[in-house]
This record gives structure tokens, C-alpha cells and sequence, in this order.
């Protein structure tokens, strides 16, 4: 032990008690969710993971367009989106996003932290809701952050005659604030998949089985089969939103977003719901 | 106050806790005693509204924990050693419990310094070791300076320096008034701190009585007696009243007449006496008797407890030699 010794065991410099008849505030609680939040390095990693993913291979991606562009087919050139292509990154985004949503409740099944956070505040849909509210919000910020720095580093990198896009053109400005949406509630699923299976791994795996590997499956179907049911995924989703121009089997972006929304409250009530049930 | 009534807990066809009723008073150490897989902790939980019972109630100071508008200023917990992201510095694990309830940070610089963490505040709590650990579970417990305080096996890994700590830890807070639950599977250190044990085995209350009743009435008391006329002398006690069992080196264990009754009628039938000796079982051994019948998982209940040392053997004699023979 290097701790210091011990004080006396009576603990005189405790003060008065202090009064116990205003109930929990929420905000009190949404404070403690942020101090959480930012008080463990997994935070700084998934964030930055996030930002290296969006910018990186968006800058990547779009270098290599402004290079190969001589190469290009008449049909590639007509049908390319400089905006889709400086968001390619946020494909790779999804993973530290989600990682991070499973990580924020998954970490205090993990380390036992949960029972005392539900000691210190026993009415667990608050715990639940503050944690997404916090959540959702720094994902919200750093995602748009993110999206807007991997459209600009992407558009610097196109030099003529290879086209750039800019906000002000249609559906460029959607396409950048969307996927920094996307990114947010995509992260609040991976929150409520960590609530429901609250283990690490097992929320990992499932999350990421839901995002890659069940586009896996669908292939094996018929091509009839697949039109009618890809357009509900959620990469899905995130093409229609990155791009600038209207693709074929999907759902307009924002209803394709509405719809990720509704997939994400859908999870989350019901971990909410099961969360209240279970043993901590 | 923590008061259970007919609490149980049934995990699938296994009960954990069965029927259990009891009262945790101000003012003192309970212990709470059992076997390894008794139900201690599934019954702590149950009191902090973590689990949910089966049957049957528990509440603190009159309210569901649940209802407890700000828990952390009426009951402090140790639930378990480590309970701790162990990416997050001692004192963002406390800033963050107290935001909740609106503790102020003047109280989490202050319980750190209670528990003597105040050097390692900053530190990551995984390069703690189990002792700091558990020292700042108790800093956890004792952040809303809270009435109600419960402890599971809160000397568990601790160093004697660390089990001593606690000790008067626990009764400097009793003596300020508090209710201290504490929970051990070890009778011995519930004899050193406790005031007031609650026993049970299979979840099942199988005492709830202040501690020196308890030693008073489940120690084996009994007074051994050798004499080379052994066999005449066991009638004669029977004959008295007396209870006489062989002890495996031919000595006689008698219980059920005084000391001094034996000896006057060892006297009065001109019986020699080898050994005339009152003896006490150990608090171990009462506690195992009390739970033999309820021990879940057997070996391991006090195999590694230093054992208080028999009666007959005055501590920190140079040679335990026969001392009580009386024919010496």
C-alpha cells in the first residue's frame, strides 16, 4: 500500500447532514453522465478513432479520385459525387461511434460500476435517458464536426478539372449534416444494443453483425428479395445520405434517417423497459 | 433503521434468500454472518434496490430504497472491492457519485482525506491495489455522510493494518449514531466489531441476537476430566445428572454440572484426577456448528482463520505444557 495513513476512523470533520427532501434532479444526474463521460480514456480514443476514420479516409479516398480522374470513363465522370466521396470515411466511423455508444454502458457492467451508479440514483430511466442525452449530444457535436472537416479536406484535395462540390450546391449541405446525424443515432443503437446484452464483446459483435455482416446475408437472396429489403439497412441508409444525387432501391435520406431514428428509440425502450426489470 | 420482512429471493428453483425478516438498529455494529452462497450479498442488494425480491420487503428508514429522494445522503454502500472504472482517477469516480445528489466537492476532497487517498486522488483507480480499493469504496459509502451504511465483507484482501482500519471505522461510526450493517463469513472478526449479529445459512434467519448471547449460547462449554478410573468416574457424574462424553484420548467431556461439583464427587469417591478443566469452544467452532446444516459450498468456510487459542493453553506461554494437570 503507499497510501497515506489513515485519518482517525471518527469522522469529526463530517459535516451537518445534509437535507434529504428534494428528490434527484435530472440535471444533477445528466452532470454526472458527462463526468463519466469524459473521465476515462476510452472517450479520447473512440472520439479520435472517429475523427482519424471520417477525415482520414475521406482524404485518402478523394486523393485518389483527383488522381486517377485522366482514367476515369465518360460515365464515371458524369456520375461523380465529390461530396460522396470526401464522407467515405464515415463507413469506417460507424465502428468507433458504435464502439463507443456500447462502451458508455457496457464499461459499468464490466467493472461493477453500474451498482453504484443505481444506488446513487435508483430510478433507472433516468440513468438510461441521461446517458443517451449526454451521449447523443457529444456524438452529435463531434460527428458534424467531423463530417464538415472530412468535406472540406476531401473538396481542397479535387483540383481541377476534376469537380468539387460546395455547400451551397443541392444536396451537398444535407449530405454533410446528415451523416453527422446518421453518425449520432447510430451511435444511440449501439447504446441500446450495449443496455440489452450488457457485455463488451457480446454488444460488439451484435452491432456489428446488424451493420456488416446482415448486408452479408441478404445477398444470398434473390435480387427481388434484396431491393425490397436492403434499402432498410443501415448502410444502406448512410449511401443514400452521403450522396448527392437520388440512388436507385432506397429511401429518401432524411426518411431513411427517420427510420434509423426509429430503429434506435425502438432499442432503447426496450433496453429501458428491460433495464427496469432486471437485476442490476 | 433497515427493516426485512419475509424477504425472498428464488432464482429459478434455487432460493437464495428465504423468508427472511430482520432489524438493523442505530447506534451499533450488526453483523451480518453467514457461509460462503448464504445470501449475504443477494440480500444487500435487495436492500439497496438492486435486485429484485421474489417476496416479502425491505426498506430503510421506512422507504423502499427506490423511494429515497436522495439515496446517497441516507445509505452508503460497499458492495464489492473494485467496483471502479479502472480508467477513471479516485476522485472523478466520487465528483461523479455525488453530482447526482448534490454533493458538493468540498465533501469529496474531505472523505478522501478520511480514507487516506487524498496522495492518489488523481491516479487511474486500476493501478490501485485491492486495499486502496477498497478504501475507496468506503470513501464511496461515506460520501453523502449517510445514516444507513452497509458493507459487504469489507475486510476481504485487506492487510492487518487494513483490517484494523475498518474495525474502528465501522465503530467510531456506529458510535456516532449510525445503523452499520456489515456483512463476514468470518465469526471472528464479527466477534471483535459487531454489537448485534444477523445469522443466516441457505438465506435462512438462524439467529438474530446480540453478540455476547450469541457466544454465551453457542459456545461449547464443558469441562474436560482424565483420571485413570475414568469409566467409575462417568458413572458416578451420570449418576449426579451430568452429560459424559469420551473425548478421543480417553478424557472425559462433561457437561451439565459445575466444575466444582465434579471435583467433590471425584474427592468423596477417592478418585484420582489427572486434569480437572473447564473448556470453551472456539467462536469458529459455534458458528460452524450454528451453520453446519447450511453451509452451500463446503471447505473453504474457515479453513483459513487463525483459530483463538484454547483455554487451557494461556497465550504466549514458552511451553503449552500440561499446566492444568492437576497431579503435578
Amino acid at each position: 500500500m503507499t497510501t497515506t495513513a489513515p485519518s482517525s476512523p471518527a469522522p469529526s470533520n463530517v459535516p451537518a447532514p445534509l437535507a434529504t427532501t428534494t428528490r434527484l434532479s435530472p440535471v444533477d444526474v445528466l452532470r454526472s453522465e458527462w463526468t463519466k463521460l469524459r473521465s476515462v480514456r476510452s472517450t479520447v480514443w473512440s472520439l479520435a478513432a472517429l475523427a482519424i476514420a471520417t477525415v482520414g479516409l475521406g482524404a485518402i479516398i478523394t486523393a485518389v479520385s483527383n488522381n486517377h480522374w485522366r482514367t476515369f470513363s465518360a460515365v464515371e465522370r458524369l456520375s461523380f459525387d465529390p461530396t460522396s466521396r470526401s464522407l467515405r470515411g464515415v463507413f469506417l466511423a460507424q465502428l468507433a461511434i458504435g464502439v463507443l455508444g456500447i462502451l458508455v454502458i457496457t464499461s459499468e457492467y464490466g467493472t461493477g460500476m453500474i451498482r453504484a451508479t443505481l444506488a446513487a440514483v435508483p430510478r433507472r430511466p433516468l440513468v438510461l435517458a441521461a446517458k443517451a442525452t449526454v451521449f447523443g449530444a457529444v456524438a452529435l457535436v463531434v460527428s458534424e464536426v467531423v463530417t464538415f472537416a472530412a468535406f472540406f479536406v476531401g473538396q481542397s484535395l479535387l483540383k481541377s478539372p476534376v469537380p468539387h462540390a460546395s455547400l451551397g450546391q443541392p444536396g451537398v449541405a444535407r449530405a454533410v449534416i446528415g451523416s453527422g446525424i446518421y453518425l449520432a443515432v447510430l451511435g444511440l443503437l449501439a447504446l441500446g444494443i450495449g443496455s440489452l446484452i450488457r457485455h463488451t464483446a457480446g454488444a460488439i459483435s451484435i452491432f456489428v453483425g446488424v451493420l456488416l455482416i446482415l448486408p452479408l446475408i441478404l445477398n444470398a437472396f434473390p435480387t427481388s428479395v434484396q431491393q425490397s429489403l436492403s434499402k432498410f439497412l443501415p448502410l444502406t441508409v448512410l449511401q443514400a445520405m452521403i450522396s448527392t444525387q437520388p440512388r436507385p432501391d432506397t429511401f429518401a435520406p432524411w426518411t431513411g434517417l427517420g427510420l434509423m431514428a426509429v430503429y434506435a428509440a425502438v432499442v432503447l425502450v426496450a433496453a429501458g423497459v428491460l433495464f427496469v426489470r432486471r437485476d442490476a | 433503521m433497515i427493516e426485512a420482512r419475509g424477504l425472498t429471493k428464488r432464482y429459478g428453483t434455487t432460493v437464495a434468500v428465504d423468508d427472511l425478516s430482520f432489524t438493523v438498529r442505530p447506534g451499533q455494529v450488526t453483523g451480518f454472518l453467514g457461509p460462503n452462497g448464504s445470501g449475504k450479498s443477494t440480500t444487500m442488494r435487495m436492500i439497496m434496490g438492486l435486485d429484485h425480491p421474489s417476496a416479502g420487503a425491505v426498506t430503510v428508514n421506512g422507504r423502499r430504497y427506490g423511494d429515497l429522494p436522495r439515496p446517497l445522503r441516507e445509505v452508503g454502500a460497499l458492495l464489492e472491492a473494485k467496483a471502479i472504472h479502472p480508467g477513471r482517477s479516485a476522485y472523478n469516480h466520487l465528483w461523479c457519485l455525488a453530482q447526482t445528489n448534490g454533493i458538493p466537492r468540498a465533501r469529496v476532497d474531505a472523505v478522501l482525506d478520511l480514507v487516506g487517498l487524498t496522495d492518489v486522488a488523481r491516479r487511474r483507480a486500476g493501478a490501485f491495489s485491492l486495499g486502496m480499493g477498497q478504501r475507496l469504496g468506503m470513501a464511496a459509502a461515506l460520501l453523502g455522510d449517510p445514516g444507513v451504511l452497509l458493507f459487504d465483507e469489507p475486510i476481504n484482501g485487506l492487510d492487518p493494518e487494513g483490517i484494523r482500519w475498518v474495525r474502528n471505522l465501522l465503530k467510531g461510526l456506529a458510535a456516532e449514531g449510525r445503523t452499520v450493517f456489515v456483512s463476514s463469513h468470518l465469526m471472528s472478526e464479527m466477534a471483535l466489531t459487531a454489537d448485534h449479529l444477523v445469522v443466516i445459512g441457505r438465506g435462512k434467519l438462524i439467529a438474530d441476537l446480540p453478540v455476547e448471547q450469541f457466544i454465551a449460547q453457542s459456545s461449547r462449554q464443558y469441562v474436560r476430566v482424565r483420571s485413570p478410573e475414568a469409566a467409575r468416574l462417568g458413572e458416578m457424574l451420570r449418576a449426579a445428572g451430568a452429560t459424559v462424553a469420551d473425548e478421543t484420548d480417553g478424557a472425559l467431556a462433561v457437561t451439565g454440572l459445575a466444575i466444582t461439583d465434579i471435583g467433590e464427587t471425584a474427592g468423596r469417591n477417592n478418585i484420582v484426577l489427572h486434569e480437572l478443566s473447564p473448556q470453551a469452544g472456539s467462536l469458529e467452532d459455534a458458528f460452524m456448528e450454528l451453520t453446519n446444516d447450511s453451509v452451500e459450498y463446503r471447505g473453504d468456510v474457515t479453513t483459513d482463520v487463525a483459530r483463538p487459542i484454547p483455554t487451557t493453553v494461556p497465550a504466549g506461554s514458552p511451553e503449552p505444557g500440561p499446566l492444568s494437570d492437576l497431579t503435578r
